[in-house]
């Protein structure tokens, strides 16, 4: 390993990664919900929303982020006004991108998990007089938690690969925004392969064994993840 | 005429061309490059393909084989580098334009202001683009540490990946203040204010911006021609109108 090799890139993705995937998991399990239940008319648009960052270009979402964050932006601004903070070029800033980049890959399965709820149990839970938050816990989680932590391994892994959105935003800040995608990428520019071997190894064997582990872990609980 | 034949047409039109020039160049120069390519085009019936990035991105793309004819970068010391590599054609390697380095807030500025303006409240961020990669990134580090003002400043600094990514920061107001080529600021196209404070000269060291024709380039007329066509009284004119000097 170069002695100068500098890990914080990686320990800051992680950071970004775990906020993100727990911010995710509280925000997707509503919206998943409503989008498992719903007979609305608005639920396909909804729908297609969620998925937008699925086939959008990183660039788009990156463009439209950087003046929708940035100081005179529709969330920069009374941002910037509370907290006297700017969004772009922050870990903040980074967090809201990823809540987006990220959103359609905790919000699907999460949804798919609650469209496969056997409904019994719910209804006598109900019949039970059990309040909503109880039921959830008791009833809902145990069933669709498959669904939870494919949602979880999907965003952290999903989130950890994050690249073009924060070579947009981000500035490129070291221990503020310089993530390990953007960290290799100028390993690379500068030709120092050394470096960029490292941590790119680093980002594959990591990603490999967290994969490895849930599939491993979904065979003995005999349910399938992913 | 059958669609069949327009197709064959539109997929032989390069092949019919006069000839292509493959040119990278560094992000400084893009826009002049983009006043240079219409004349040089109507000159010689050529025409120019441009990729424009970071010095330090394109010569390591460049080392990996990429397939431009000419390199206009914003240092001498990657063509250099290229030339020791035996990637350039022989006595092929000429200074095109020498950069002058601005601070640019795209907003009016008083002129008297000189190195204040870094004192101004308001200023959230600096943008610079990569030292490691974009050579006016680096004069903007050296001009910077030179004035004493880096390590007072390093909280506030972010990076653009060259500097058209600067002039963007600065634009869409995510930047107040950025360190940019003066051809970016006197730009025809830069529709915010073109006021700017042109940096001392002594504060870092000089931008020579020196060309390659690449060996890949050797049975390449049009890009001989190119490189002709820069060293011409013509295109110095208008590369100094655009804000460099000249050698």
């Amino acid at each position: 390993m170069p002695t100068e090799l500098d890990l914080a890139p990686l320990w800051l993705s992680l950071q970004l990664a775990s906020v993100t995937t727990v911010l995710l998991l509280l925000f997707a399990t509503p919206l998943a919900w409503w989008l498992a239940n719903t007979r609305a008319r608005g639920r396909a648009v909804i729908e297609a929303m969620v998925a937008l960052p699925l086939v959008l270009p990183p660039t788009v979402l990156g463009f439209y982020l950087l003046l929708v964050l940035g100081p005179h932006g529709a969330l920069g601004a009374p941002w910037l006004q509370l907290t006297d903070t700017t969004l772009t070029f922050t870990f903040t800033g980074l967090v809201i991108a990823s809540l987006l980049y990220s959103l359609p890959f905790v919000v699907q399965p999460l949804q798919n998990a609650f469209e496969a709820l056997d409904r019994k149990p719910l209804e006598a839970a109900w019949c039970l007089r059990a309040s909503p938050l109880d039921s959830f816990f008791s009833v809902v989680l145990p069933q669709a938690m498959r669904g939870y932590l494919t949602a979880a391994v999907l965003g952290f892994t999903h989130t950890l690969g994050e690249f073009g959105v924060v070579l947009m935003v981000g500035g490129n800040i070291p221990g503020e925004t310089r993530v390990i995608s953007i960290a290799i990428y100028d390993h690379v520019e500068t030709l120092d392969y050394a470096s960029a071997h490292w941590l790119a190894g680093i980002l594959l064997v990591f990603t490999f064994i967290v994969l490895l582990v849930v599939y491993a872990l979904d065979r003995h609980a005999r349910v399938r993840v992913i | 005429m059958k669609l069949p034949v327009l197709l064959l047409l539109w997929f032989a039109s390069p092949l019919l061309h006069a000839g292509e020039v493959k040119v990278a160049v560094a992000a400084n120069f893009l826009n002049t490059l983009h006043i240079l390519a219409p004349v040089f085009e109507k000159n010689t019936g050529h025409h120019l393909l441009i990729s424009a990035g970071s010095t330090g991105k394109l010569y390591a793309q460049l080392h990996n084989g990429a397939p431009y004819d000419v390199f206009l970068a914003a240092d001498d010391k990657h063509p250099a580098l290229l030339e020791k590599e035996g990637l350039v054609m022989p006595g092929r390697r000429i200074t095109y334009a020498v950069g002058r380095l601005v601070v640019w807030s795209g907003r009016s500025m008083p002129s008297q202001e000189g190195a204040q303006i870094f004192q101004q409240s308001g200023i959230r961020h600096i943008a610079i683009a990569n030292p490691a990669t974009a050579p006016y990134g680096r004069a903007a580090y050296q001009a910077l540490n030179t004035m004493g003002l880096w390590h007072i400043l390093k909280p506030r600094i972010v990076q653009g990946d060259d500097v058209g990514q600067v002039f963007q920061f600065v634009a869409s107001a995510n930047a107040q203040l950025g360190f940019l080529a003066l051809a970016q600021v006197l730009n025809p196209k830069n529709t915010f204010s073109r006021d700017y404070w042109l940096v001392p000269e002594d504060l870092y060291d000089p931008i020579v911006q020196d060309m390659v024709l690449l060996k890949k380039a050797e049975n390449n007329s049009a890009a001989y021609a190119f490189v002709v066509f820069m060293q011409a009284a013509q295109a110095r004119t208008l590369i100094q109108q655009a804000g460099y000097k000249v050698k």
